[in-house]
This record gives C-alpha cells, sequence and structure tokens, in this order.
C-alpha cells in the first residue's frame, strides 16, 4: 500500500516542526518522526515498507496517527473534493453597515467610493447624499428582524465621511437601543471616520454612547498629506492630529484603533505604526493595502508587497516579543490572522459579506457589503423589504471556494478564501476571481502568522486563550 | 497520539472526533482507516442483495447473514437478534477466533 501526503504546510516555530493541514485548518506540533514520514511523502508517495527502510523503527504508529488526521492517506485514495455546502437560510445577520452619507469632506485620491474605480456615481447617481432619519430607522428594525437569534447585533456607521451626517447618527444610536430592548437584543455600535470632524460635542458623545471609534489615517504627517487630502488639496494631518489625541484622552470605554491604507508612495510600515502608537497614542493600528484596478500609479507591485511583508514580519517578530512578555502590542494584523489561526477557521466564502454582514446603502439598498453599497449589480434587497434570497442564494453559489479552482492547489486556502470581493471586482471586474496578484503576499503573511502562532504555542499559550472568548462584530474597512 | 499533539481549537476537535476507543468495527479492521463505518447491508441505506436474493430466498444473498453479527450487533445500535451470551450460551463464539476466516463456526443456537 502506497502512502501519501495530504495538503499541509510544514513550518518551524520554537526549535520545532508544526503543520497546518488543509482543508481542516488544524495545526498540529509534529514529532521528529511523524516530521520525517510527512517530509518524504511530501516528496513522493511511498510504501510502509520504504518508509522503513528509510528512517528506521517502528513507524505504524506514526502512520495510525498522520492518518487519523488526514495529514497522509492512501494514494489510491484521494482526497474528498470540498464540500459545496452554501449556509442555510435565514443566516443570521452579525454586522449591518450602514452608509449614513455617500458624500466627503476629503478627497483622497485612491478612494475607492470616489476614485477613478468607483463603483457607484455618488455625484449624480440616483442615491440620496445623505441617509434619511427614516430610512436609518427602517434599517435598523430590518437589523433586528434579521439577527435571527443572536444576542447581540452590531450596528457600523460608514460614509463617505460618517460625521457629515452625526445627526441621524445620534437619532439612529438612540432608536437602534430603544428597539434592541424591545426585542431582547443587545446592539453594539462602531463607525468609520476621517476625524476632520471630531468636535468635543462629538467626541462627548461617542465616549458617553460607549461607540467603537476606527480613525481612517495614513501616518506621520507628509504620509497623512500625500493621499488623505481636502479638495483644494491641502492636507489633513494638522486637523485631525490634534483632534485624535482629544479622542484618545476623553473615550477611554473602548479601544481606539487606526485604519491605514498603503500604497506605492506610502509603505513604510514600521515608522507609520511607531508615529500612530507612540506619538499619537492610538491602542491599535491595522493596515490594508489600497484597493485599485493594475497600472494606478499608487496600486502596489511585486516588489511593493515584498517590501510590505518584509516589515510586517518585522513588527510581527515584535508583537511575538511583547505577547511573550504579557505586553499589549497594537499591530492589529498579525491579532487578527492569530484569532483565526487559533479557531481553526476554514472559510468556504473570504469574509462575512453577503452573509453576516451587509451593507446598507443611503436610499435604503441592502448591498453585499459597505464597499458595494448603492451598486445595483451587487443588491441583494432593501431593508424594507428584507433579503432578496433568490439573489443572496446565487451569490453564495457563485462565490464558494469550491468554485475557485486556482485556489484549490493554495495552502492557504483556508484563511484567504480568494480573498476581498471588492477588491476582485476593481480588479478583475468580477467578484467570484480570486486575487491572483496578491497570493504571494497572502502565503507569507500566513507563514509568518503561523510562526508567531507557533511560538506563543510554546512560549505563552495563555496569550492564545485570549481567543476563545465570544465572537465579536466582523471589522469593516 | 504521541508524535503528534494538537495545537489549535481544530486540531483538538479533531483528536477528539477521531478518538478510536469502544470502536469494535474499526479494531477488527487491518489497517488505518478514517472512513466513517457504515453498516453493509444496513436497513438505513439502499442495499439489494441483502435482504433478500433475486428468487426472494436466503439462498444467494451478497453477504452472508452472518455478517449481522459483527456489523449490526457489534458495531452499530440496530438491534440484531443474537442468543443471550450471559446466560444461555456463554459458549456461543468460543471457536470464531478472528471473523474474518472462522464466521462459519458460528453455530444456530436451539433452546
Amino acid at each position: 500500500m502506497m502512502w501519501g501526503a495530504r495538503e499541509h504546510h510544514r513550518f518551524e516555530a520554537a526549535g520545532q516542526a508544526f503543520v497546518y493541514l488543509v482543508p481542516s485548518a488544524a495545526i498540529f506540533a509534529v514529532d521528529e518522526a511523524a516530521d520525517s514520514v510527512l517530509r518524504r511523502l511530501a516528496e513522493r508517495p511511498q510504501t510502509h515498507d520504504e518508509l522503513t527502510a528509510a528512517l528506521g523503527g517502528d513507524l505504524g504508529p506514526t502512520l495510525t496517527e498522520l492518518v487519523r488526521v488526514q495529514a497522509i492517506a492512501e494514494v489510491e485514495r484521494p482526497a474528498p473534493p470540498t464540500p459545496r455546502i452554501i449556509p442555510l437560510a435565514p443566516f443570521p445577520l452579525t454586522t449591518m453597515v450602514l452608509n449614513v452619507t455617500n458624500q466627503c469632506n476629503l478627497s483622497c485620491t485612491y478612494c475607492y467610493e470616489y476614485g477613478e474605480d468607483k463603483i457607484v456615481d455618488t455625484e449624480n447617481g440616483k442615491q440620496p447624499k445623505f441617509m434619511s432619519e427614516e430610512t436609518a430607522r427602517e434599517s435598523v428594525d430590518f437589523m433586528l428582524r434579521e439577527a435571527g437569534d443572536n444576542k447581540t447585533a452590531h450596528v457600523t456607521f460608514f460614509g463617505g465621511e460618517t460625521l457629515l451626517n452625526f445627526p441621524v447618527l445620534k437619532k439612529t444610536i438612540e432608536y437602534a437601543r430603544r428597539r434592541g430592548a424591545e426585542a431582547g437584543k443587545a446592539v453594539d455600535f462602531s463607525l468609520t471616520t476621517n476625524a476632520t470632524l471630531l468636535k468635543p460635542e462629538v467626541i462627548e458623545f461617542l465616549a458617553e454612547q460607549n461607540v467603537g471609534v476606527t480613525i481612517s489615517i495614513d501616518g506621520p504627517r507628509e504620509v497623512q498629506d500625500k493621499f488623505r487630502v481636502f479638495n483644494n488639496g491641502a492636507g489633513s494631518y494638522e486637523i485631525v492630529a490634534p483632534k485624535i489625541k482629544e479622542l484618545l484622552r476623553r473615550h477611554r470605554t473602548r479601544p481606539i484603533g487606526a485604519r491605514v491604507t498603503l500604497t506605492s508612495a506610502n509603505l513604510d510600515v514600521k515608522r507609520i505604526y511607531r508615529h500612530l502608537t507612540e506619538e499619537i497614542g492610538f491602542w491599535e493600528v491595522g493596515f490594508a493595502p489600497v484597493t485599485t484596478a493594475p497600472g494606478r500609479t499608487h496600486a502596489i507591485g511585486e516588489d511593493g508587497y515584498d517590501r510590505m511583508l518584509d516589515q510586517f514580519r518585522d513588527l510581527a517578530q515584535e508583537f511575538l516579543e511583547f505577547s511573550v512578555a504579557n505586553r499589549h502590542h497594537g499591530f492589529s494584523n498579525v491579532k487578527e490572522t492569530l484569532e483565526e489561526l487559533h479557531k481553526g477557521v476554514s472559510k468556504a466564502f473570504p469574509c462575512g459579506a453577503g452573509l453576516g454582514l451587509l451593507g446598507v446603502a443611503t436610499d435604503g439598498d441592502v448591498a453585499l457589503c459597505h464597499r458595494f453599497a448603492g451598486s445595483d449589480a451587487h443588491k441583494v434587497g432593501t431593508v424594507a423589504t428584507g433579503i432578496d434570497r433568490d439573489a443572496q442564494r446565487q451569490f453564495l453559489e457563485r462565490h464558494h471556494i469550491a468554485n475557485k479552482t486556482d485556489c484549490s492547489v493554495c495552502w492557504a486556502r483556508p484563511l484567504c478564501s480568494g480573498g476581498c470581493y471588492h477588491e476582485a471586482h476593481t480588479r478583475y471586474g468580477d467578484t467570484s476571481h480570486a486575487n491572483l496578484h496578491y497570493c504571494e503576499w497572502i502565503r507569507g503573511w500566513t507563514e509568518v502568522c503561523l510562526k508567531v502562532y507557533g511560538e506563543l504555542s510554546v512560549r505563552n499559550p495563555a496569550f492564545l486563550a485570549q481567543f476563545d472568548r465570544e465572537e465579536m462584530g466582523e471589522k469593516v474597512s | 497520539m504521541t508524535h503528534l499533539k494538537p495545537v489549535n481549537r481544530k486540531a483538538v476537535r479533531i483528536e477528539e472526533a477521531t478518538k478510536p476507543e469502544n470502536d469494535v468495527v474499526a479494531l477488527q479492521r487491518t489497517g488505518p482507516s478514517l472512513v466513517p463505518h457504515f453498516p453493509i447491508g444496513c436497513s438505513l441505506v439502499f442495499s439489494p442483495g441483502w435482504e433478500a436474493d433475486r428468487t426472494g430466498g436466503t439462498a444467494g444473498l451478497c453477504q452472508p447473514v452472518e455478517r449481522d453479527l459483527f456489523d449490526c450487533h457489534i458495531g452499530c445500535y440496530w438491534p440484531a437478534q443474537v442468543p443471550d451470551q450471559l446466560n444461555h450460551a456463554p459458549d456461543w463464539t468460543a471457536k470464531c477466533a478472528a471473523a474474518q476466516k472462522d464466521w462459519r463456526k458460528i453455530d444456530l443456537i436451539f433452546p
């Protein structure tokens, strides 16, 4: 009988070998015997006798254990195809992203909503520029209806610049708290803002109402002012920095994060991180490469992804050392990936869009996520009439990982699952396309995180126990 | 497991889900296998040729009727009818050391 290795990714951490099994996403530490067997079988299929001749000793128990976790199998028994299981409807809604306006007081050149790659015409399109109070109320009712048995519903306010519609935001929170209480559900609020409109009374309100805040900011002055500019081209750093400091001083009830867009001209990850945490005082910083069509000047090319990975790796190493010492480190990218690795998520879909997360446009149209809000082609209902189950089902069937042939041979697919629909739409004009331009980056980054995870599992396993806590709403960027 | 140590939650779940203890059928198999056990000829699956042969009798079955002793009676929750091995027929399987070879030696019991 010939034994062959099933899909897996071997990595080393803390002087030890580990395997990340695909597609189960299980992580096992392997001893020398199991490691040797797996490495030989990864080269080519072999019989028990061949393995014994090469490695010596009684390999029976090792083989049995490797078979048991499906790290290896008889070669005549191919791995079963990916089960194409579409979640049963109605799938409970966890996070509703409310685009309270599609207008913005900044004109960031790379913006996916206003820049060259925008999907929806926010100037002359059919949507109102601001969401009305009535639509917001309808949205809240829609969310509570669709939340199913979930005890908590998350509302994320988004834009445009969210705070341009502060009056409706305020009223919506009040209404949602009341309606949530009647429905026996807690409602959690967060928002994303560019910080230009963080007036003292706004900060006071956000702190009092326990609203989670994410600030879009790119880093120190010269970095921020390169893309994050006002209509007249003036940079925004001068305006936002003092306001953010005031927010961080006053709003202590929830950790406040920065969300950085990386571009070809802005890849100094470590310097940005230092500035935002040490000089500004953010609790955590998350980085995301800009979403663009290929060929744009700010698009990140292949060498850019390499540079980004080197810096992410350094910062992840720092995260590791801090975490071993039980100190907080604010590099949120690594933390999010560690959480997924710890749970062993193996995704049929890259994110919750169209499933547990939906975006609502200013007119109450429901889209896959906030990035598609207002786009008729990506509409899955309205807040008044509910989710269009047929459209939702068609979307899920078309975007299942089992359809992504490119991904079927990639060991990083349990986490990546093809990547962002919006990124794919912008890059390839097709939401169901795998994001092939950043495969190397994803695999590189997953490898970095696996190593950090392996190190932590040996050097400070208690740190990982924090990920056993309750599920949170999905992050939005 | 001694050669593999589960590290993340999924690995722990896989280890628990594949625990071999008390799985009599699995113990009778040779070589490792992780295919879920489905009793052959089980009434839960469509398996023509098991309950009756093509003439309606039991002489030409695809599987000997003794098959259910080791599949339905031992491995499955389905109650196959077997002698009372505690009181009445303690030595009923005495001559059957290895089921694969010796199943013919299990005899009928007459009260």
